[in-house]
């Protein structure tokens, strides 16, 4: 918890670590300073940092036996899934890992819209997460390709396509992209390659995102800021550990039963249909993952506009910090954005849902109220809201909530009369 | 405004529930709900009959394998462990009754030769053109992952190869089309493949259409998830090993947290709470805190 320079221990020790401060960094991180109110939303940077580590290490094994052709691709799947030893299990880990991935960042990136965790200082590290979420985008999307199914070709096709609306330039940017002029071996094969080079870009982001963090430290739910070495933080090891692995247990447990009870409930049947040009699939739809943008994507009229509009959705997170003025991080303090926060999450929910429905009647209705929504509660309800909201008091310090449950006063009363009649500046 | 927090959120989700309700009763095409069937395979148990698999691959065999393909799987799959099972001797014999093409030869000849176990399964077209054209436009679609590629999966099938019908009044359908019940469109090329009777079981078991289709669609679902039954006996140790060591973990991280909790609150600090408190309150009657 001290703030004050480590030795280490032992001369050897000492000698290694003035030339690399390893030994330094583990300290820093195991002593690393946590607010002790910390909730379970708080375990997902944990579980996300499992999800990537898991995936590169099943598709660093599925990447021996995958074979990046459009002839043999959707074949080297059913050889990893019936003869390579347990390769149904690493395939599943893989295909299962990607959604659960996504599960948690969501979670992760609406935990931190609830507690305001992007506001000053923590803008920087807001920014790189999002970075990591366009990569962990652009990686799932082109993952999603390899096993050359329909839904791997026509997504593909549909997402590449989307880059011919860009005026003048667009159609050559998509025949670049594509190695050619239709989605074909040469985009396997590209994707495959940045398919494998991404994940390493994100852990690198990840190390940054790390980092970023244990400049200011970590938000807490009251979001205030904590006195360093005082009774509001405990250590990171072992108390936010214990904490991170009891959560990640429970993760685990439901991302197995999805790997060996539903593997295929949150894939598309479609993709175990073999690629095939010539047959268009009757509702192209991306993976569940995607869906809010692509539900955004139709919900305007032209394509050029769609593709803005969906881009915007994306990198309008990025200015998120300045666009809500509200000087109070926490949604607990503040009643207004709170309802509006749960009308947010609501409005993603049901665009993910229309984005898997054809975009006709109801639903296309629907979507543009919902496109209309989500950009409205970020460009104007957020800077408006932080003028006009009368947020509740604040504590003084993260350990005063618990005082205000009912009945704490007369306790305090209590505790104040044992110092009655005692000069204050006695207690130092 | 927006006083009263609950009900403000109810209205948004009461009307988004109904635009659904109402909007799913018009914009959505009539399905028919699937014939459910209660396999031996569903749920976190579910294994395979080995002899409704073993019959299956003869339904396969003598009524399917004439269009179409199972190109994933070779003969050797069905001796092997969570399968049909056949013997080595037994899957030998079937397999040796197939023709395959095999070399080049030393002369740099092509040549056919019996199959062997480790040989995948003979195809009834030598590609995808050549089965199309031979019946009548339409592909019959490779059978390897069939049960994994449709939604309904087992149940699709099983109810797709029941769901033959007489078209009703009004309903066109073209020379060689068949009106099935639960074929997207209702219009299918492949004619009534189960009839009673068209297999002869060795078992003893009888030949109904039903039991003829329920055979095969489990064969089908096997192959597709060749296996499923130690998926589902490794999932099953896997998470009554999870939920143990998560039980042991949680008591543990409560043993570490408690040292943190119950760390004595130093003088100072409990001082400072009080005045902290003590300032928040002053003026107020203490009395209106509850």
């Amino acid at each position: 918890m001290s703030e004050e320079k480590y030795i280490p221990k032992s001369k050897l020790a000492q000698w290694f670590d003035s030339r690399l401060p390893l030994l330094t960094l583990s300290h820093h991180l195991k002593e690393y300073p946590t607010p002790k109110n910390l909730n379970y939303w708080w375990t997902f940077g944990g579980i996300l940092t499992f999800c990537l580590i898991t995936q590169i290490i099943t598709g660093l094994v599925l990447a021996m036996h995958y074979v990046a052709h459009v002839d043999h691709a959707f074949d080297s799947i059913e050889h990893i899934m019936r003869n390579v030893n347990y390769g149904w299990l690493i395939r599943y880990v893989h295909a299962n890992g990607a959604s659960m991935f996504f599960l948690a960042v969501y979670i992760h990136i609406f935990r931190s819209l609830f507690y305001g965790s992007y506001k000053s200082p923590r803008e920087v590290i807001w920014i790189i997460g999002l970075i990591i979420y366009i990569l962990m985008m652009a990686t799932a999307f082109m993952g999603y390709v390899l096993p050359w199914g329909q839904m791997s070709f026509w997504g593909a096709t549909v997402i590449t396509n989307l880059f011919s609306a860009i005026p003048f330039i667009g159609e050559s940017i998509t025949t670049w992209l594509w190695g050619g002029y239709s989605v074909d071996n040469p985009t396997l094969n590209r994707f495959y390659s940045l398919h494998y080079l991404l994940p390493f870009l994100t852990f690198g982001l990840v190390i940054l995102h790390i980092w970023a963090l244990h400049v200011p430290g970590n938000n807490n739910p009251i979001g205030i800021d904590v006195k360093k070495n005082s009774n509001e933080t405990m250590p990171f090891h072992p108390y936010m550990v214990m904490k991170d692995i009891t959560a990640l247990l429970v993760f685990i447990i439901i991302f197995l039963w999805f790997v060996f009870f539903a593997p295929n409930a949150l894939g598309h049947p479609d993709n175990y249909i073999e690629a095939n040009p010539l047959v268009t699939p009757s509702h192209i739809v991306p993976e569940w993952y995607l869906l809010p943008f692509y539900a955004i994507l139709r919900a305007i009229p032209s394509k050029l506009g769609g593709v803005i509009f969906m881009f915007a959705a994306i990198f309008i997170l990025m200015l998120l910090p300045w666009l809500d003025t509200s000087k109070v991080r926490s949604a607990i303090f503040r009643p207004i954005y709170k309802k509006f926060f749960w009308v947010l999450v609501f409005t993603v929910i049901l665009l993910g849902y229309l984005g898997a429905k054809p975009p006709e009647g109801i639903y296309l209705i629907l979507s543009r109220l919902a496109t209309f929504y989500y950009f409205f509660h970020f460009l104007i309800l957020l800077p408006v809201l932080g003028r006009y909201e009368k947020t509740d008091p604040l504590p003084m310090s993260i350990s005063d909530p618990v005082l205000d449950k009912p009945g704490t006063f007369d306790k305090f009363k209590k505790v104040a009369s044992k110092y009655e009649g005692e000069n204050v500046s006695s207690f130092k | 405004m927006l006083v009263h927090s609950n009900n403000f959120l109810i209205k948004i989700i009461i009307f988004f529930f109904i635009l659904f309700t109402t909007s799913s009763a018009f914009s959505e095409e009539k399905k028919v709900d699937l014939i459910k069937t209660n396999w031996s395979f569903n749920g976190i148990f579910g294994t395979f009959d080995r002899a409704s698999l073993q019959r299956g691959y003869q339904v396969y065999q003598e009524v399917c394998a004439g269009c179409h393909s199972m190109q994933q799987l070779s003969y050797r799959n069905l001796s092997e462990e969570g399968g049909p099972e056949f013997s080595i001797e037994e899957v030998k014999a079937i397999a040796s009754q197939f023709e395959i093409e095999d070399g080049p030869n030393s002369d740099g000849e092509m040549f056919m030769r019996a199959a062997r176990p480790s040989d995948k399964f003979a195809k009834p077209y030598p590609n995808i053109e050549a089965s199309t054209a031979a019946n009548g436009g339409a592909y019959p679609p490779d059978m390897s992952v069939l049960a994994k590629a449709r939604v309904g999966g087992a149940d699709y099938i099983y109810s797709l190869l029941m769901g033959y019908e007489e078209a009703p009044p009004g309903f066109e359908l073209d020379d060689g089309v068949y009106y099935n019940k639960y074929m997207a469109g209702n219009k299918i090329k492949m004619s009534a493949p189960i009839s009673d009777g068209i297999v002869e079981y060795s078992d003893g078991t009888q030949t109904s259409a039903s039991q003829i289709s329920k055979d095969v669609t489990t064969f089908l679902v096997w192959a597709s998830e060749p296996h499923l039954e130690s998926q589902h006996r490794m999932g099953f140790k896997a998470i009554i090993y999870l939920i143990i060591l998560l039980t042991l973990v949680y008591m543990s991280k409560q043993k570490v947290w408690s040292r943190f909790n119950s760390k004595k609150e130093s003088e100072e600090e409990t001082f400072d709470k009080v005045e902290r408190t003590v300032t928040k309150y002053e003026g107020e009657d203490p009395k209106t805190f509850k």
